[in-house]
């Protein structure tokens, strides 16, 4: 990633407090985008928190908060305590890549339709129909 | 049910009431209010109605095909929404992007905000009964429509910014024509002003309505118009400068208030800059090739970039993974009515009823931006 980016990770049963961290001692207060990749081939699933801060002289910094998790359970703590706005971004995440975010209040479909019953869209096994 | 009890310990005066989603004046978008009379006590956003998996699609195209389709979620701001694809491609590839390209990347996406704000007031106009404001806003966006016309060749997806530059340059008529509108609608401006800013009706109607203060503003995330109504002076333009931004001379118009009203005013505050940025930046426009030679199908190495630029309705963001291979692994559209979203449960809360679509539309929501 270029100047200006950094991407931060740790173990997940610490992840939480890195993401406080980030927030409270590096002062990125919102949540820019949480974005999933399928690393199909290592059998992962990667989840990345891009926080951006709206203060004078940092806002042009991203720090991406990433953790990855086995593709046959992914469990990982939401994040919701820390960046209220990272709600959506979570559903989204957790209906397209299977994730479950533990401690969100609703996991329901956001996007999909509500009878959806497929993998999750956006992992790599999953071939849209007609190709 | 659950959700009722919560509110009110006589459930029947709970009432249920599905807003949406057959176009409730503003796109395929459905609120659940629950309702205590004329009193609203709760509201739950129900995106996902024109989904159509721009994202899984990006994975089977290579980063070439990607263009067309990717501007469609939104029309009304087709530059904006591809720009950082762009910045993000030229990023991984390490594209020298000529200087009049970026130019003329800015000129399109300003004339885009316009576009983009113009809809907005006028859409807000009629949601408060206003049909002057609708009437004057469609059509005066028609001449900004007809100038992104004459550069890009259509009306409103031009598929205009690619990786690599623009698509084609700029005709000598377009300038002049440019200059012209531009002076045009600084005069115009005035009287919307007028006639729907400062008019007593719809001050009534949005002063102190959907108040979002400066804090929640940013712990939700809130983007944009949204933000800089609530007293937060962050624009991308300025803070993360991409393009030609930092060489031209604009301001970034921000408002404490946080009211609808503010919102509203801070589009419109917006616009003058965006006149401003399109004179400078016309009259500046270097000599030169607008876009690179990258071929039907560039080879992006592989890597991982995340770009950012302030789209009309705040930050759009690109999430780019590239395997080395012809089509990107993943790509992640960051939308910045997909960022407001979580502020309009807050606002839709012990409020009017009368008050819904002022509220809904003045957060510039847009859900096929939203659902993508």
């Amino acid at each position: 990633m270029k100047e200006r980016r950094l991407k931060v990770t740790a173990p997940l049963p610490e992840i939480k407090g890195l993401a406080a961290f980030v927030r409270d001692d590096l002062g990125f207060d919102h949540i820019s985008a949480v974005s999933g990749v399928d690393w199909i081939a290592h059998h992962e699933l990667e989840v990345i928190y891009f926080a951006g801060s709206v203060k004078e002289g940092w806002a042009d910094f991203v720090v991406a908060v990433a953790e990855r998790v086995a593709r046959d359970n992914p469990v990982v703590p939401s994040l919701i305590e820390v960046w209220p706005g990272a709600e959506y971004h979570e559903r989204e995440t957790h209906e397209m890549f299977g994730i479950n975010f533990q401690g969100h209040p609703d996991q329901s479909h956001l996007l999909l339709p509500e009878d959806w019953n497929d993998l999750p869209p956006l992992r790599k096994d999953y071939v849209s129909p007609g190709r | 049910m659950a959700v009722e009890a919560e509110y009110s310990p006589d459930a029947d005066r709970i009432m249920a009431v599905s807003l949406g989603p057959q176009h409730p004046g503003a796109g395929h978008f459905r609120i659940r209010l629950w309702l205590d009379g004329d009193f609203l006590v709760r509201a739950s956003p129900d995106a996902g109605y024109v989904h159509r998996g721009e994202e899984k699609m990006a994975e089977y195209r290579n980063y070439t095909q990607n263009v067309p389709h990717l501007e469609r979620p939104v029309i009304l701001d087709s530059s904006n929404i591809l720009l950082p694809y762009a910045l993000g491609v030229d990023e991984l590839m390490g594209n020298n992007v000529p200087p009049r390209a970026q130019f003329l990347r800015v000129i399109m996406s300003e004339a885009n905000r316009i576009i983009s704000h113009m809809y907005y007031l006028g859409i807000l106009g009629i949601f408060v009964g206003h049909s002057t404001m609708i009437e004057w806003a469609m059509g005066d966006r028609d001449f900004w429509i007809d100038f992104a016309e004459r550069i890009g060749g259509a009306r409103v997806t031009f598929a205009y910014v690619i990786p690599g530059g623009v698509r084609n340059d700029i005709p000598p008529y377009a300038i002049e024509k440019g200059l012209k509108t531009c002076d045009w609608f600084d005069r115009r401006m005035n009287e919307y002003e007028k006639i729907f800013l400062k008019n007593p009706i719809f001050l009534e109607r949005s002063e102190g309505v959907g108040v979002l203060s400066r804090e929640d503003a940013i712990r939700f995330g809130a983007t944009g118009t949204v933000l800089r109504a609530s007293g937060v002076r962050h624009d991308l333009r300025r803070d993360e400068p991409y393009c030609v931004y930092p060489e031209l001379d604009f301001e970034i118009p921000f408002l404490e208030q946080g009211d609808s009203w503010a919102r509203a005013y801070v589009a419109l505050l917006e616009m003058r800059e965006s006149v401003k940025i399109i004179r400078q930046a016309l009259k500046k426009l270097p000599p030169g090739s607008v876009r690179l030679k990258l071929g039907p199908q560039p080879r992006v190495p592989a890597g991982e970039v995340y770009t950012r630029t302030e789209a009309a309705r705040g930050e759009m963001s690109y999430h780019i993974v590239s395997d080395g291979s012809p089509r990107p692994y993943r790509v992640k559209i960051g939308t910045p009515s997909f960022k407001n979203l979580a502020a309009l449960p807050h606002l839709l809360k012990n409020v009017h009823v009368a008050d819904i679509p002022v509220i809904y539309w003045s957060l510039n929501y847009w859900p096929v931006e939203a659902d993508r």
